[in-house]
């Protein structure tokens, strides 16, 4: 693998922290499956685009892609609270719909980027390269996100959230209104979605409707494969586990279009990123079970 | 600790191989990455159109001539992957197939030269500015159909038809932008538009059927998702004696009636001549976007029989290929 290659993992896998973090929130934090994130995560990529091209401001374009991706988490959380809809069935929903709101949104299946103005525009004029540059900058901002999700999900309304995750029953019962919380959480996580959406498009250069395929799967292997490489309870430590789940996901794609000297073919190469995120995943345990033999 | 110790070492010992590879690859041949979005018979044709026009001229995979094929597998975080993959490892050329693919590497790419094929509106991607002069390091072939021709070829073998069927996905760039071509040819050749939608393979059924009783012909435009299911389409065609026509070739005969088309192996072979002209030296802004001037009718006479059609001689006189029922 080479730097830039490294470096290119790395610059998506920050981006997909996002997506991560997303995950976290509806699937560890509120207990909610949810495949919204498939459709999220290119309607956000899709607003910033429009935006962008009819010449607005690529900061205010991402932020309504946040408002959008905010959006469609409450319509799902709206269909399983209020239409007692089945929480994975009201994702389901929301996802294929937004395949078809995606392309309204955009008017077209593909919008190119690659010569107008983006969030990473003003990057380029530095004197360092680009490769280095884009990631530092995605590193800047999702850590002042995960500290801010961090410094939420330890406030009154965060802990409320939290209870109403592990167990709504309870959490009612103490007085705190479960479909609220349910509503804002799924609202932020599909926001994070849709932010990662917005500037994955930004980076890479254009918006597909296509590209949301697949989201829910990165996410959870990100968040389930950070959470078994660094195990710990507190809200700080998993949610950089899971940022480093999403590195480490790209890391190993990066590695499998690598996997050529083995005599590995370009199909093979899904099936060699499963097997080298399942052998991380493995790798620990098995290392404990020897040491403690 | 440990734990950390072992995953530096892992990365390390891949790096390490990594390099050792590249080193291996620039020795003494020309590099070529090859980043395509997904496996699918008519890209894969224009890849095996490009390496064989290579292997003509000298360059001779795995001999003269390096190639570093990567596919997507339809993922475009993956195709943004493999680009910086590309960027890193310095191959002398790219081949980017399909416009996800394209834009990927037009994207992480600002000097490595790249040649783009099987992409319909290099402008609309934003590729290049000027089809004739596209500047910068990029240049390609594009692979819109004849829609103009086609629609006559139905005229012509059709002359009572008005309302014209055309089944398309609505996610494909591709489509979309050869519907919009549609839309303002038809009337001028006294064409009446029905448009029906299909998402994925499994709706193009649906789609087909509802055309059946609406429509004197259907023209499949060149579309993954309903060239996939061509089938359900020929079987309607077939069901409702509609004729049916596609924008490529190879679909005649899986059953359509007739096309008049370029072959995708054919364009693979004119990108295969563009990449020879930069491999000389010449820039890859300097030349042209390509298009593929051959066009060969191609019919099919089982289905003709099938749906109560006598296909006039003139026709078969012109086709380079009839396929016997």
């Amino acid at each position: 693998m080479s730097l830039i290659a490294f470096l290119g993992a790395i610059e998506l896998g920050l981006i997909y922290g996002f997506v991560a973090l997303g995950v976290y929130l509806s699937f560890r934090i509120l207990n909610f499956p949810d495949l919204t994130v498939d459709g999220s995560f290119p309607l956000g990529a899709a607003v910033a685009a429009v935006w962008i091209v009819g010449g607005g401001d690529p900061w205010v374009g991402t932020l309504l892609a946040v408002a959008a991706g905010g959006m469609a988490g409450i319509v799902t959380a709206w269909m399983a609270v209020k239409l007692k809809i089945l929480n994975l069935l009201a994702s389901i929903l929301s996802m294929i719909a937004l395949y078809s709101i995606n392309l309204r949104v955009m008017g077209r299946p593909n919008i190119a980027l690659l010569a107008d103005d983006t969030v990473f525009t003003p990057l380029e004029s530095l004197p360092i390269s680009r490769y280095i540059v884009f990631p530092l900058a995605i590193l800047v901002l999702l850590v002042l996100v995960t500290l801010l999700l961090n410094r939420f999900l330890n406030s009154e309304m965060g802990l409320a959230m939290r209870a109403t995750g592990e167990n709504p029953r309870m959490a009612s019962g103490n007085g705190i209104n479960t479909s609220i919380m349910v509503l804002a959480g799924m609202a932020l996580s599909n926001a994070l979605v849709a932010l990662g959406g917005a500037l994955f498009a930004q980076s890479q250069g254009s918006a597909d409707v296509t590209m949301g395929v697949g989201t829910i799967v990165v996410g959870l292997a990100a968040v389930i494969g950070g959470q078994s490489l660094i195990p710990g309870r507190s809200i700080l430590v998993a949610t950089l586990a899971c940022l480093f789940g999403s590195i480490l996901y790209r890391l190993m794609v990066a590695v499998a279009l690598n996997s050529d000297f083995i005599g590995l073919k370009a199909q093979d190469l899904n099936l060699v990123t499963a097997l080298l995120v399942g052998f991380a995943l493995v790798l620990p345990r098995f290392r404990r079970r020897r040491r403690a033999a | 600790m440990m734990r950390r110790r072992i995953l530096s070492a892992l990365l390390g010992s891949l790096m390490l191989n990594g390099i050792v590879l590249a080193g291996i690859a620039h020795a003494d041949s020309v590099s070529l990455g090859i980043t395509q979005i997904v496996e699918h018979p008519a890209l894969d044709a224009s890849r095996q159109g490009v390496l064989d026009k290579l292997a003509e001229h000298g360059y001779v995979e795995g001999d003269t001539l390096t190639v570093d094929f990567q596919n997507a597998q339809g993922d475009t975080a993956i195709a943004a992957q493999i680009a910086r993959k590309f960027a890193g490892d310095r191959p002398d050329l790219v081949l980017a197939i399909s416009t996800p693919s394209a834009q990927a590497a037009a994207a992480a790419m600002r000097d490595t030269p790249i040649v783009f094929t099987a992409v319909t509106d290099p402008l609309m991607a934003k590729l290049v500015n000027d089809m004739d002069a596209p500047g910068g390091n990029i240049t390609g072939v594009v692979d819109a159909p004849p829609l103009e021709a086609q629609l006559q070829l139905i005229r012509d073998m059709f002359p009572e038809a008005q309302r014209l069927g055309v089944a398309y996905n609505p996610g494909e760039a591709n489509s979309v932008s050869q519907i919009e071509k549609l839309q303002e040819l038809s009337p001028g050749l006294g064409f009446e538009l029905v448009e029906v939608t299909a998402s994925r393979t499994s709706e193009v059924m649906g789609a087909a059927r509802s055309l059946a009783g609406r429509v004197d012909a259907i023209y499949v435009p060149v579309d993954n998702t309903i060239v996939s299911a061509l089938e359900s389409v020929v079987r309607v065609g077939h069901d409702a004696n509609i004729p049916v026509f596609t924008g490529d070739n190879a679909s005649v005969e899986r059953g359509a009636l007739a096309s008049l088309g370029f072959s995708y192996y054919d364009m693979g072979r004119q990108t295969g001549e563009m990449i020879l002209r930069i491999l000389d030296g010449e820039s890859p802004g300097d030349l042209p976007v390509g298009t593929v001037e051959m066009l060969e009718l191609i019919l099919n006479q089982g289905t003709a029989d099938r749906i109560g059609y006598t296909i006039p001689a003139e026709f078969e006189e012109q086709a380079v290929e009839i396929i016997a029922p």
